[in-house]
């Protein structure tokens, strides 16, 4: 294809990586009668094929509950559940799967931090730091929070291009100031904010950290030990697995602590009619039988993400970025909101005298898949003064013909609205 | 383009859309309500201005979709003037339109209305709160209104 021995290694690699997208199957069929280009990955991503059969293999030989009989089935759940719990620890480099809590998903999971861990520390006055670009997860649970405690939310600026420089940030830490809550990476905006510089400063001013990962986790190494945070919350459905299971990561002494999040069976070491004593950790936290066929989806999800290497998915995603970023831009009458260096897979725009959600509508028609509306971050949203963008969000299955699709459609868009 | 998108985009609707009827506040109304769709972000408010059991005026201002805002247009010309009973029923009539299932036969007073363009919505379940939004403010407050009557 080209002479040029860099561009030929890149379209190598380009090609090499098209091989992925025959692992999911939803992606093969049409939609409205053009074939499906799924740009939507950011709110949930498509399953692979791996994932779909390690729960269905699961689900047709081996379940039973786990932690809990001496019979076959009860054990074989127990080590597809607990094997994917190592998967998990493996992945994230946690010091040991005692550090890993399976919940619903990441909302749960700051939930939890929010109730269990920052509930019983905070008192009025004390202060918890959020920055403008959360999501609504990692926004509502610390203003409930807040309400109850008589602490304060405090907010950190957003830059214009939608970049948090790390001072943003680090300027706002007071003597007050007990948690700092903050996405890796923004869903709305594609935003990376700079964790590795922001997190030493808040360890050294005796803050605690928690980290919503949820788009993190689907597009780059995450290691949580390197990255230094207290907590990391993340859900399975962004990363090619089954929805309604999700990770919370904390460190052992911090969730040895907590008092526990629910009460009921697993979590308990011993009950009497007067008192319980708790189970350890991770199980603690996990009241009741817990989502096991999520769980094996989950594992399976990291292992084929794994297969494929994150250094590959996150390269491919940023050279799949730089063309429909490109391609936008060259539309002439589309306007990136977003535009902060090095940002991830997610593009937010807005076209000229259209409504997002017309637009949606009309490129479903095209067959091509983006989310409309505020993204669960409506205060973002309102910070660059837009009632809501079209998002267009990439993933490793997604390839050149999908942002060709995206950007034909738009054709169609103006057409009807110019 | 496809003929879908062509009967959800009519150019009535399109024109309501760029230039919307009554879009402006309306100084002395009776009522001020707003309806959002937080779905997709639509954000109206719609004003209404009675005279004793008569609609006199309607406006609406805010942001929305061209469904939204073509919607809300035409609702500003055809409640304007009924009385607050028949403007009800016609918020019923409309609604039952928009929500009717594709294939069932259009209310046949409806069908010689502009608000006629907007059936095909009915196609789209995603849309359809789009089209109902400013209908479904004016309802609720001309029928707190009429239940406050009642009790008096």
């Amino acid at each position: 294809m080209s002479a040029n021995p860099k561009q030929a290694r890149e379209d190598h690699f380009e090609r090499d990586m098209a091989q992925y997208r025959a692992d999911f199957p939803a992606l093969v069929q049409e939609v409205n009668g053009h074939p499906l280009a799924f740009l939507d990955s950011a709110a949930s991503s498509q399953r692979a094929q791996p994932v779909i059969d390690a729960v269905t293999h699961y689900e047709t030989h081996d379940h039973a509950n786990v932690h809990r009989g001496v019979h076959t089935l009860s054990q074989r759940a127990t080590e597809s559940y607990e094997g994917a719990r190592e998967s998990v620890q493996r992945f994230i480099n946690g010091a040991s799967t005692r550090e890993v809590v399976f919940t619903r998903g990441t909302t749960e999971s700051i939930n939890l931090v929010a109730q269990c861990f920052a509930g019983p520390r905070l008192s009025a006055g004390d202060e918890v730091l959020i920055t403008h670009l959360e999501h609504h997860a990692n926004i509502v649970p610390w203003q409930m929070l807040c309400e109850r405690t008589g602490a304060k939310l405090i907010v950190a600026h957003v830059e214009d291009d939608g970049s948090v420089p790390a001072e943003n940030v680090t300027s706002r830490f007071t003597d007050r100031t007990r948690i700092l809550a903050i996405s890796a990476v923004s869903n709305a905006l594609g935003t990376v904010l700079p964790l590795d510089e922001i997190i030493p400063a808040a360890k050294a001013a005796d803050i605690t950290v928690v980290v919503d990962g949820a788009q993190a986790v689907p597009h780059q190494q995450v290691d949580v030990q390197a990255l230094g945070a207290d907590f990391f919350a993340f859900s399975a459905h962004k990363m090619v697995g089954p929805t309604g299971i999700g990770v919370l990561w904390g460190r052992e002494t911090l969730l040895d602590a907590m008092p526990p999040w629910q009460g009921g069976g697993d979590m308990i070491e011993t009950v009497t009619l007067e008192k319980s004593t708790w189970n350890t950790l991770p199980y603690k936290f996990e009241a009741g039988t817990p989502n096991i066929s999520g769980a094996v989806g989950l594992g399976a999800a990291v292992e084929y993400l794994q297969g494929v290497g994150m250094d590959n998915i996150s390269r491919y995603e940023h050279l799949l970025l730089n063309v429909l970023t490109e391609q936008l831009e060259a539309q002439g009458d589309v306007r990136i909101v977003g535009t902060a260096p090095g940002k991830a897979a997610v593009v937010s725009f807005l076209m000229d005298g259209v409504h997002p959600h017309d637009l949606g509508t009309i490129v479903d028609h095209h067959g091509v898949a983006v989310r409309t509306g505020h993204h669960c971050a409506m205060p973002i949203m309102q910070r660059f003064d837009v009632p809501g963008t079209a998002r267009a969000s990439l993933a490793f299955y997604n390839n050149r013909d999908d942002i060709d699709a995206l950007v034909a459609s738009l054709a169609t868009v103006r057409k009807l609205f110019k | 383009m496809s003929a879908d998108l062509e009967a959800l985009y009519r150019d009535q609707v399109l024109a309501h859309s760029r230039e919307p009827c009554n879009f402006c506040r309306l100084e002395d109304a009776d009522h001020v309500v707003s309806g959002s769709n937080p779905l997709c972000g639509d954000s109206l408010q719609v004003y209404i201005a009675l005279d004793g059991e008569r609609v006199d005026g309607l406006s609406f201002e805010g942001h929305g979709c061209a469904i939204s805002v073509a919607s809300a247009s035409m609702m500003t010309q055809m409640l304007e003037g009924c009385s607050c009973c028949d403007a009800v029923k016609t918020i019923a009539r409309v609604h039952d339109m928009l929500t009717s299932s594709d294939g069932e036969a259009l209310d046949a007073e409806l069908a010689e209305q502009p608000v006629a363009a907007l059936a095909a919505v009915r196609r789209y379940p995603t849309r359809v709160k789009c089209a109902t939004l400013a209908w479904q403010a004016v309802h609720g407050a001309l029928t707190e209104d009429a239940e406050t009557v009642t009790t008096e």
